[in-house]
């Protein structure tokens, strides 16, 4: 464990009760983020990364819930924490950016209220305090016109301008850790980029570590300074963002980084068809033995067939750790 | 707001109208009329020509759409005509009765808005306790109740075996008469109102904004305060007019079995004698009181939900 480390998570494992049996949805998850990091989770939807994120939230609810492993914030193990200490630590030293910011907001409640709650709940202010320091959030977020806008509902600001209501709430009481989940799908492109320039410079300024959650790998590498890839349930891959792209270890995420579309590559050979990672991915109930991807890998000899790989330790890179989950990486 | 109102009293003029063509239509199809069943009873027989002559009087021998237009220009001015019965005009019969109805369906929906709601919001915040299930059984119950027996049963025990409260009767239009008949005909309301709260609380609770709410590091006293109870009153409102509305009509039964002298009763008997203003006038309250609490629910909602503005 690192001096700086803020957020640890150890071993992580997430339950999910299904009719007879109980489903590990999460299991063997470690990861550890530092104050002020940007740190990515990776993976296609079902993967386990968003459940991963309401876990650390405190957030699971049935008919998941936490299984087994440890939370630590800032060095205190926060996995078993009462409901009162984990009310205190969520809006004010970990924030949540949630995907969809048509239905993340209480429709029926001025946007300036529902950031103002936070100051209200966290910093003891009165109302009328609360008002005038959402409306200064919302300027901080570059909402044009906070004065007016504060009195604005959800209905009436696009897309793009509910998420920065988000991250104005999220942010509002300057936590240490911001979890961002999927922050930008439900976006036209054209905003994505707004929204995520705006999330890391506020976060940079503040001081804030990033957990950003996302499918889409090109815009996690961008923005964050190490990733995990999540398949199935479990990490399979964490590395320096550069080295993800340079030299990808594992399978899945050598198929993740192949589909993504290149310009040079797609002008130079003409109308070639974006590659994609052949199958799905399985459901919880069917998970294959052995190696969770190897209906899927090209590599996939008879021992994936039969025996999980075990995590090996990459050559740390910057003093950067990186590991990967195959039997055949490289 | 005044546009809002406008436009929607626009709206139930042709309802209205076609209301009262309906009721005078069917009225006129059915076989029998006032005159005809006054021998019915075949104790009493009645003079062929004083028959003929009440038939003129009472216009019964005009053709069909002279009276027809004949009742639509009297109505829209405001007269209903004269009951065959008591040859008094219907405004003033049911002016009469209007007081007490409306006695009973608000007391009805007092105790129908307190409890259901109470019991439906305690059993969402609770899904699978005691609570939960005891109101929703009870609410089962409530719905599947007759009005009729579940009426009897009140008077059989507060009145009779306890002699807590009257059996019928309005007495001095006193709270005390009121009660029993109130709980009778609230209780549907009341079982409906219990399991649309329910519903509507439970769904609101697991929307996407009360996890925000929660993610904030809300108490879960403060997450219902704040997000879920005006969110869930949108659909309990909904509900809580139509069952208004609709009360009047459901209000027949209770105020014959108990005595009632509301508009209800005074509908019933002017349907055995065939007493077409009166019933015409009856029931054109009735389709009134529905429409106007229809048109107050129009507005609550403007007033709760920000995203809902009738016209520009």
């Amino acid at each position: 464990m690192t001096a700086d480390s803020l957020l640890r998570v150890e071993d992580l494992r997430i339950a999910l009760a299904g009719d007879r049996t109980i489903y590990n949805a999460v299991e063997e998850v470690s990861f550890e983020i530092r104050r002020g990091e940007a740190f990515g989770l990776v993976g296609e939807s079902g993967c386990g990364k968003s459940i991963t994120a309401l876990a650390v939230m405190g957030l699971l609810k049935r008919p998941l819930s936490l299984g087994g492993g440890k939370i630590l914030l800032d060095g205190e193990e926060i996995q078993n924490a009462s409901a009162a200490r984990m009310r205190m630590l969520r809006g004010s030293r970990i924030g949540m950016i949630f995907q969809e910011p048509m239905t993340a907001l209480n429709p029926l409640s001025p946007v300036g209220r529902q950031i103002a709650e936070m100051f209200v709940l966290h910093q003891n202010a009165g109302w009328s305090e609360a008002m005038d320091r959402a409306e200064e959030a919302l300027r901080q977020v570059r909402v044009p016109s906070p004065g007016r806008r504060v009195k604005d509902y959800p209905h009436q600001l696009s897309g793009g301008m509910r998420q920065r209501v988000m991250i104005a709430i999220a942010l509002a009481c300057s936590p240490e850790l911001l979890i961002a989940d999927e922050p930008t799908t439900a976006l036209d492109v054209t905003v994505q980029a707004e929204i995520i320039d705006l999330m890391a410079e506020l976060c940079a300024a503040k001081g804030t570590a990033i957990l950003m959650i996302s499918h889409d790998l090109g815009l996690v590498a961008n923005m964050c300074k190490r990733v995990a890839v999540m398949y199935a349930g479990r990490i399979v891959e964490a590395q320096p963002a550069e080295a993800i792209f340079a030299k990808p270890q594992h399978p899945y995420t050598q198929g993740l980084v192949d589909s993504l579309p290149r310009l040079g590559e797609r002008s130079r050979r003409g109308q070639q068809r974006l590659r994609e990672i052949a199958g799905v991915v399985p459901s919880i109930q069917a998970y294959p033995a052995g190696c969770r991807f190897n209906p899927r890998c090209p590599r996939a000899s008879d021992v994936c067939l039969t025996t999980a790989p075990a995590i090996t330790p990459l050559p740390a890179a910057n003093s950067i750790e990186a590991l990967v989950r195959c039997h055949h990486h490289g | 707001m005044l546009l809002v109102l406008a436009r929607r009293l626009a709206n139930v003029v042709p309802t209205l109208v076609a209301v009262i063509a309906l009721v005078f239509l069917l009225f006129s199809v059915l076989p029998g009329s006032f005159i005809s069943g006054m021998g019915e009873d075949g104790r009493t027989t009645i003079d062929p020509a004083v028959m003929e002559r009440m038939r003129k009087e009472m216009g019964l021998d005009d053709p069909l759409p002279e009276r027809f237009a004949k009742y639509i220009a009297h109505t829209a001015v405001g007269d209903l005509g004269k009951s065959f019965r008591t040859r008094e005009p219907v405004t003033y019969l049911i002016g009469q009765r209007i007081w007490p109805s409306l006695k009973l369906m608000f007391a009805a929906m007092a105790f129908a808005i307190v409890v259901g709601v109470t019991l439906g919001f305690l059993a969402a915040l609770r899904p699978g306790s005691l609570v939960d299930t005891v109101s929703m059984v009870a609410a089962i119950s409530g719905l599947s109740l007759s009005q009729f027996w579940f009426g009897l049963m009140l008077m059989y025990l507060f009145a009779l075996t306890l002699q807590w409260l009257p059996s019928f009767g309005y007495g001095d239009g006193g709270i005390m008469h009121l009660i029993l008949p109130a709980i009778a005909l609230g209780v549907g309301p009341m079982a409906l109102l219990a399991r649309t709260t329910r519903a509507a609380v439970l769904d609101v609770l697991n929307a996407d904004f009360v996890r925000t709410a929660r993610s904030k590091g809300m108490s879960e006293r403060r997450v219902v305060e704040w997000h879920v109870l005006r969110n869930a009153l949108v659909l309990v409102i909904t509900i809580i007019g139509l069952q208004f509305g609709s009360l009047m009509g459901q209000a027949v039964v209770v105020e014959k079995l108990f005595a009632w002298p509301g508009v209800g009763s005074l509908l019933i008997d002017s349907v055995f004698q065939r007493d077409m203003p009166a019933v015409q006038g009856c029931i054109l309250l009735i389709v009134l009181f529905f429409l106007a609490i229809n048109t107050l629910v129009d507005i609550a909602y403007v007033a709760i939900d920000p995203r809902i503005r009738y016209g520009r």
